[in-house]
């Protein structure tokens, strides 16, 4: 069993997303350690790839600056080696499925496992796909994260069944950034997790307001923010931290009200 | 294994969002393609509002000046709204209809798949809207009018290299956005399983006639069928029905662009490896990060970093060949089939038309060649025209 399940011990997670290499290397390293400062209960570090066909505009557009800025999987597993010099928070990568095959899959699971990555969020590998990469994970002791989407429905059991260290929920349709409006039932999705296994489930969504991240918190194990730390490194570049710290403790304070 | 393989290719990785869409269209796609009344809707479709069947062209004069091989032109150009795409188009938005969709969604390079779907939505009466890359809103831009002719509305996709695969990736997320009323008609035999296979069955009525045809003209089967290669769903209509017959040769033809030791081409299996995108298992043009390389053509319909999966099952058994083209040969081939023949074909046929240029001459005078003309060219004049250095107005 991975790291992941630590994050959820202290009560409701808070997972923020960033992009890797955006605005640089060095500067994302520095995020992750403020956002743990702040508040944050693991990590989603983001692998930038060409075409991230599941992401809205902002995302789309911190993967480009990262690969312009020449951001690559090596120097992210640099940069993971040394952040786990300095902190055990749980981190896992969300990358698309490309990244890892093109590494050569066995490669880059034992390093990531190698250098304390928890686990994987690899938005086009469903369900019916998982066996590309799942054996290799048991293999290196790294949690393949599930997703369960609107769209789901009666898919939900099937995939909650097999499910490791916690389940991605997206509470809208299309893409990260695109709606921050919930028209889901997510109490309704969860609870048919839950029916078949006991496994915190975290919902990911393009947050509005500390008061819809409250009503999340409610109803789900944690909370993954969508688009918009990413939208403040876009907006700040380099100066980034501060205000990031600010953002993850005003969310935080939000969940443990 | 997953579903829809051919070989390790193909797959169904896409985001679990659309995992149900998928899982209905298969259902629904089992369920009519053995469905004889559908089967008649889309027969009658063909025959009577695409005009099918197309011809099988005895290219006479082409087949004396290259003085070797007898070659034949199977007229998919010949096709209402210009080109092969309309059999698919017609197909997958009839499906969509019965399965109860009231709009439909496509991404186009050159236009002409945008174009036949806009077509097809506006037959049918379905909302339509029509994804396409930024820099082939400008080269096309002829098409983009006759979509909104059709009264489609069309995006124009900035994203990316804003061609083909942006405009691919852009649609993918819209159907993620809003999927009950809505169907992707995808374009080419790539795509998430069942899409390749859909796109395949649809286009195969190329072959099927192709066979019938050139067996009444000439009591045997062709040596070599050519056609152009960037997602493959022209090629895939034509090789189909030949498939089996092991004496026919089958070879792709793949946009070179301006060169397979340049970064600027779009030849997929002389320059890509393995990989996984855009839902499939398949050859990509990448780094070595797996980055999805920025490819190039003068044809947009080309300029695509794929191969659909059924095409590199048939190149790793051999069964077919894939060879590079690039622009320059291309636009010989465009403007040398306008001489000759009196036939503009598409700048993508093109490239099937110079590779005939190259083996018929060391073929014997009783071999047979089919080129798939998969459409026409009148789109790309002003494209050619620009080649050439000369500028002219829409």
């Amino acid at each position: 069993m991975s790291n992941i399940k630590k994050a959820f011990e202290k009560g409701k997670a808070f997972i923020p997303f960033i992009t890797c290499g955006d605005p640089s290397i060095e500067v994302t390293e520095q995020i992750v350690y403020a956002m743990e400062k702040s508040g944050a209960d693991m990590i989603e570090l983001g692998i930038p790839f060409s075409d991230p066909t599941a992401e809205g505009t902002t995302i789309q557009a911190a993967n480009l600056r990262a690969l312009t800025a020449g951001v690559t999987t090596d120097k992210i597993f640099d940069m993971v080696e040394k952040i786990r010099q300095n902190t055990n928070i749980p981190l896992v990568f969300m990358t698309y499925a490309n990244v890892i095959f093109s590494y050569g899959a066995e490669k880059f699971i034992s390093k990531a496992s190698q250098l304390g990555i928890d686990g994987f969020i690899i938005p086009d590998l469903p369900f019916e796909e998982k066996l590309e990469f799942l054996p290799l994970c048991k293999q290196y002791n790294i949690d393949l994260i599930s997703i369960i989407a609107p769209t789901s429905h009666e898919r939900i059991s099937m995939i909650a069944k097999e499910a490791e260290g916690f389940i991605y929920c997206i509470c809208s349709m299309g893409v990260t950034g695109a709606n921050s409006e919930i028209t889901t039932d997510i109490s309704a999705m969860i609870e048919l997790v839950k029916k078949v296994q006991d496994i915190p489930c975290a919902v990911s969504f393009n947050i509005s307001t500390p008061q819809q991240v409250k009503q999340m918190a409610d109803k789900s194990d944690g909370i993954i923010v969508d688009s918009q730390i990413v939208e403040i490194c876009e907006k700040y570049g380099k100066d980034c931290i501060t205000y990031i710290e600010d953002y993850v403790k005003k969310i935080k304070q939000a969940i443990v009200s | 294994m997953s579903k829809g393989r051919f070989g390790v290719h193909g797959g169904q990785y896409i985001p679990e969002t659309l995992m149900n869409a998928i899982i209905e269209l298969e259902e629904a796609y089992n369920h009519y393609k053995n469905d004889a009344q559908f089967q008649k809707e889309l027969s009658d479709l063909f025959q009577n509002y695409t005009g099918r069947p197309s011809l099988l062209y005895y290219a006479q004069h082409l087949t004396q000046q290259l003085g070797g091989a007898k070659i034949y032109l199977k007229r998919e150009d010949l096709n209402h709204t210009g080109a092969h795409k309309i059999n698919n188009v017609l197909g997958q938005t009839l499906l969509a209809k019965k399965m109860g969709k009231t709009r439909v969604i496509a991404e186009t390079g050159a236009g002409q798949h945008g174009v036949a779907t806009a077509t097809a939505a506006a037959l049918m009466g379905m909302e339509c809207e029509v994804f396409m890359g930024k820099e082939d809103t400008e080269r096309q831009a002829l098409n983009v009018y006759k979509m909104r002719l059709l009264g489609a509305k069309v995006h124009s996709v900035t994203s990316g290299t804003a061609t083909l695969k942006d405009a691919v990736s852009e649609t993918m997320r819209e159907w993620t956005n809003r999927i009950d009323d809505t169907h992707y008609v995808l374009g080419s035999v790539m795509g998430p399983h069942p899409f390749p296979t859909i796109v395949r069955d649809f286009q195969s009525v190329i072959s099927k006639e192709m066979k019938q045809q050139i067996l009444e003209k000439e009591g045997r089967l062709p040596d070599v069928v050519l056609a152009c290669v960037g997602g493959g769903s022209n090629a895939i209509g034509a090789f189909y029905h030949f498939i089996e017959d092991t004496s026919v040769k089958l070879i792709g033809c793949e946009a070179a662009g301006r060169g397979v030791n340049t970064a600027e081409t779009a030849a997929t299996i002389a320059t890509g490896r393995l990989g996984i995108f855009h839902g499939m298992k398949s050859y990509f043009c990448q780094d070595n990060y797996g980055q999805i390389a920025p490819v190039y053509s003068i044809s947009a319909g080309l300029d695509y970093p794929g191969i659909g999966p059924e095409h590199a099952w048939l190149y790793d058994t051999g069964r077919a060949e894939y060879v590079p083209i690039t622009d320059e040969q291309a636009v010989e081939a465009f403007e040398y089939l306008s001489r000759v023949e009196g036939i503009i074909p598409a700048l993508e046929s093109a490239h099937a038309i110079a590779h005939a240029m190259k083996i018929a001459p060391n073929m014997d005078k009783d071999k047979i060649i089919i080129i798939n003309i998969s459409g026409r060219g009148d789109k790309d004049c002003v494209s050619v025209a620009k080649y050439r250095g000369e500028n002219i107005n829409e």
